[in-house]
């Protein structure tokens, strides 16, 4: 028992997160900076935040990570980080050559107040900035929001720092694709490839921290949206924001400095999730959706269809980051599957948990922001027990303890690989999940069938 | 010579070309990818396998959520400190400050998980909020009757050594605040080892088997109880330079309790803790017990030892690790396989840790203090490693080079303490570095001049 000290009785806790369900906004920046190619992430504050934050996305992807950090000392929490970063920002370019430097705060250097688009212009002026070379930032105050508010701001920070319109207008479409593994950027590339749609993604960190073995350490693999494409996307007709917490903001802020209209729409993980993507993809992209994808489609459908009755009336906990969930849930459900509770550590809001409501039904419990941490899940599965768990590799205690079999979705995911390679997202990523789903469910159901029912078909 | 940045140049020698001291004990250059981490890990890291005590993170989430039992350090008993604590604080608790919350979850903590006592650690921002931490926790202490113990570990207060130290200030709190008395036999505390994955209790079973009382195993598998009874012990025998050194220098002023340090690494610094213990005692049956132990170990593995060594002999290795008292001990316990040490470093080594390594390195060595990946990437592609002994953000780097890897830090999973422990490293070793994979690697196939 891992968890013993869950017990079922829920009370109201106001002041404290045990097992948290989130991470702070640092480390959802720092991977979001890593989509930009030849961009180095900088931690504006302690070392240990750079530690951690590597160290998780490190765990996570099982590649090396680079970040630099301003390595704060009692120095600066009494007179501010300006110099540190000052002397970061020389000290990175002639040490590690980066295009780019993309910096996010921290908690500390918040609270301290540094200003940072202060910093990086004295920087230019002082010519700590080598010509070609750019210096971007972002405020990631950890005391608010969540690892996937950081990603949200880092990815504005990009519009706001390089999106530029010339004044043309191309027939091309901006793709924002949230929080999502590398696997999964690649795949929404290759599906609009596939369409010949032509588009600008970002970030898109595929390549990056799923990069190829070749004998060589990289600090800067191929990877991750250019410079220049990003700048181009404030030329694109249209953007496409995927997930509303993660991307949201950035298609508004590109809205407002270059005028490109956009539509936000749920992660594309499911089938009408990926549906509602490829229809507003041809759609915007002036084209027509091609036989190969179709096939994909048809291929997920008939999958849905062969397998139905395993899932009918199994019941799922799900615990994650809101863009995952609003889509898994809405998948789950349409394979009929019913959903006892949706707990997740980043604040979504009450139009979050409305939406969940809407698809899944009154009775579901659904939960977002403070206290809503990992032990309350597991309170909530003492309480009502699922056939099913999804969510991050801290549920296998819950897992493990309660012998409920567990999907791994979102972040952190530290003890199986394949999220960095198989994506979630598009018809295949459907495909995917429900394999994921339908091999637990199977396996439960041979481990504990009698004899004589233990079925050879299934 | 490597080409290194200006500001770093006296943090990196090697040996035979320049013998001058290895600057170290500085902050990492603003900037740098350090693998360093901050005050708050290092006293988290210490404290942590005190497995009854509550441990809670004041501060926003994040650091709580880093820590989350990511350490293997394990508890025969109580798993409290496996669960994690933190007062989250939000927008409004930066403004108003997080006292009250503070006190609250404590409250609420302590009537749940009736812990034998707390820890509080404040991270980065708490001090700059102006929570007196220090008067929450002497209240909630008085009101429930158990130590409350500040842990003062703000990121930016030094590096991880100064989280030692913190951590080490707060144990020294706890210590003598039993009326036990433990008299007569020769006993000992336990200091600076972890647990990790059970090598406490290898260690533990060797001294009891020798007759010395052990009082307390401080930081692994800890007990609050123990602890504050530990100043009864009459030696303190440190593991890990870095981290506890400082406890054992508070006890001998304040107990007179003398100390040594040991290493647990390695046939050598195995065998030699245990005589040093012995010898201390006084007492010749324990020398004679420490002698039949080694005896009957060493011989227990040594033909196991050797069948590896033949694959291991000639190979070279990286080794970056956080104190350079175990880097001491992997440069012996290498050789025993048959491999030399081309690089070696440390986080948090001193002036005469280094001086130390390089008397005991072969010629051409590179000795680095405070390393990072790009540094550390060149040196091992100079030196033709074969083998990179380190940490979580070390191994990808390793691999993506197709170099073999050991993990020599937290995340072992197996124990690598003790003569047993030693075995396990040496086949950990073999498998990586054996392992038919880096046949396909690019750079492998460079090295032994075969092209496509
Ligand atoms: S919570 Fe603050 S101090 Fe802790 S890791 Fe996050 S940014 Fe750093």
């Amino acid at each position: 028992m891992l968890l013993r000290h869950t017990t079922d009785n829920i009370i109201d806790r106001k002041a404290l997160t045990v097992n948290p369900a989130k991470t702070c906004q640092p480390v959802g920046a720092m991977y979001a900076a890593l989509g930009i190619r030849g961009c180095l992430p900088h931690s504006h504050g302690s070392q240990g935040c750079c530690a951690y934050h590597r160290s998780a996305l490190t765990r996570h992807y099982k590649d090396p990570i680079m970040a630099t950090s301003s390595s704060f000392t009692e120095g600066a929490s009494v007179f501010g980080g300006q110099a540190n970063l000052l002397e970061s920002i020389q000290n990175i370019f002639a040490m590690y050559d980066p295009e780019i430097i993309a910096v996010h705060t921290t908690c500390l250097s918040e609270v301290i107040g540094d200003d940072m688009k202060q910093i990086i212009n004295k920087a230019k002026t002082e010519g700590k900035i080598p010509a070609g070379k750019t210096v971007i930032h972002t405020n990631t105050p950890s005391f608010k929001g969540s690892h996937v508010t950081g990603f949200s701001n880092m990815t504005t920070g990009m519009v706001q720092y390089f999106s530029e319109n010339t004044g043309d207008r191309e027939n091309r479409v901006n793709i924002i694709p949230g929080f999502v593994e590398p696997s999964d950027m690649a795949e929404i590339k290759r599906i609009a490839a596939e369409m010949g749609v032509q588009i600008v993604m970002f970030p898109d960190t595929s390549g990056v921290v799923n990069s190829p073995m070749d004998g060589k350490f990289h600090m800067y693999p191929k990877g991750g949206a250019t410079s220049a494409e990003i700048k181009s996307s404030g030329d694109s007709s249209f953007t496409i924001a995927l997930g509303s917490l993660a991307s949201t903001q950035a298609a508004r802020a590109l809205d407002s400095k270059c005028k490109v209209p956009f539509e936000v729409l749920n992660l594309p993980i499911g089938l009408r999730a990926t549906d509602a993507f490829v229809d507003l993809l041809r759609k915007k992209g002036g084209v027509q959706v091609p036989e190969a994808i179709m096939t994909e489609r048809g291929q997920l459908l008939d999958v849905m269809t062969d397998m139905h009755q395993y899932f009918y009336m199994k019941k799922a906990a799900l615990m994650g980051d809101p863009d995952q969930l609003l889509s898994i849930v809405e998948f789950l459900t349409d394979l009929d599957m019913k959903i006892s509770c949706v707990v997740t550590g980043t604040p979504a809001g009450t139009k979050f948990e409305k939406s969940i409501k809407e698809m899944a039904g009154g009775d579901t419990v659904v939960k977002s922001g403070a206290t809503a941490d990992t032990y309350y899940f597991h309170q909530l599965i003492k309480k009502d027990k699922p056939d099913i768990i999804f969510g991050n590799t801290y549920c296998k205690y819950i897992a493990r303890d309660e012998d409920i079999p567990l999907v791994r979705i979102c972040f952190p995911i530290y003890d199986r690989v394949g999220h960095q390679y198989f994506p979630l997202t598009g018809y295949k990523g459907g495909l995917r999940l429900m394999e994921k789903i339908l091999n637990e469910l199977l396996d439960r159901q041979d481990r504990d069938a009698a004899e004589e029912s233990f079925e050879l078909v299934m | 010579m490597i080409t290194v940045l200006d500001g770093r140049k006296n943090q990196v020698r090697e040996k035979g070309r320049d013998d001058r001291p290895v600057e170290c004990g500085r902050m990492s250059l603003a900037g740098s990818v350090s693998q360093r981490a901050c005050v708050f890990c290092g006293s988290r890291v210490v404290l942590y396998p005190v497995a009854d005590a509550l441990h809670l993170v004041h501060g926003p989430l994040g650091c709580a959520a880093y820590t989350w039992d990511i350490r293997g350090s394990l508890s025969s008993g109580p798993e409290l400190h496996r669960m994690s604590f933190s007062t989250d604080l939000r927008e409004e608790d930066v403004i108003y400050g997080g006292e009250k919350k503070l006190r609250l979850a404590l409250q609420e903590l302590i009537e749940a998980y009736s812990p034998k006592a707390a820890f509080v650690y404040s991270t980065c921002i708490v001090g700059l909020i102006g929570d007196d931490v220090n008067a929450v926790c002497r209240r909630v202490s008085c009101e429930k009757g158990i130590p409350v113990i500040p842990v003062h570990s703000e990121g930016f207060r030094g590096t991880k050594k100064d989280g030692y130290s913190a951590a080490c200030t707060a144990l020294s709190t706890l210590i003598g605040t039993s009326e036990e008395k433990i008299a007569g036999e020769f006993s000992i505390n336990i200091l600076g080892d972890f647990n990790i994955a059970g090598e406490t209790w290898i260690i533990r079973k060797y001294y009891e088997e020798m007759g010395v009382r052990v009082i307390s195993c401080m930081t692994g598998d800890g007990r609050v109880d123990d602890i504050r009874r530990a100043h009864n012990a009459s030696l303190n025998v440190v593991q890990c330079s870095g981290s506890m050194t400082g406890l054992a220098k508070i006890m001998q002023r304040e107990y007179g309790i003398p100390f040594i340090r040991v290493s647990y690494f390695g046939l050598e610094d195995m065998s030699q803790a245990l005589y040093d213990v012995a010898k201390l005692s006084c007492s010749g049956e324990m020398i004679k017990k420490a002698g039949n132990i080694v005896k009957r170990e060493v011989s227990e593995i040594y033909p196991e030892l050797q069948n590896i060594k033949r694959d291991l002999e000639g190979k070279r290795a990286a080794v970056y690790v956080g104190g350079s008292f175990k880097a001491f001990s992997l440069v012996k316990a290498l050789r025993h396989i048959g491999m030399s040490v081309a690089v070696v470093g440390s986080q948090t080594g001193s002036e005469e840790d280094y001086e130390y390594l390089r008397e005991i390195c072969d010629e051409g060595t590179v000795i680095v203090d405070d390393t990072n990946p790009l540094e550390l990437s060149k040196f091992m592609d100079d030196k033709g490693v074969d083998l990179l002994i380190g940490g979580v953000k070390e191994r990808p780097i390793a691999y993506k080079m197709g170099v073999a890897f050991c993990d020599h830090n937290h995340e072992r999973k197996i124990p690598l303490a003790g003569f047993e422990g030693m075995l396990h490293f040496a086949k950990e070793v073999h498998s990586s570095v054996m392992s038919p994979v880096w046949k396909f690697s690019p750079a492998y196939r460079l090295r032994k001049g075969i092209y496509e």
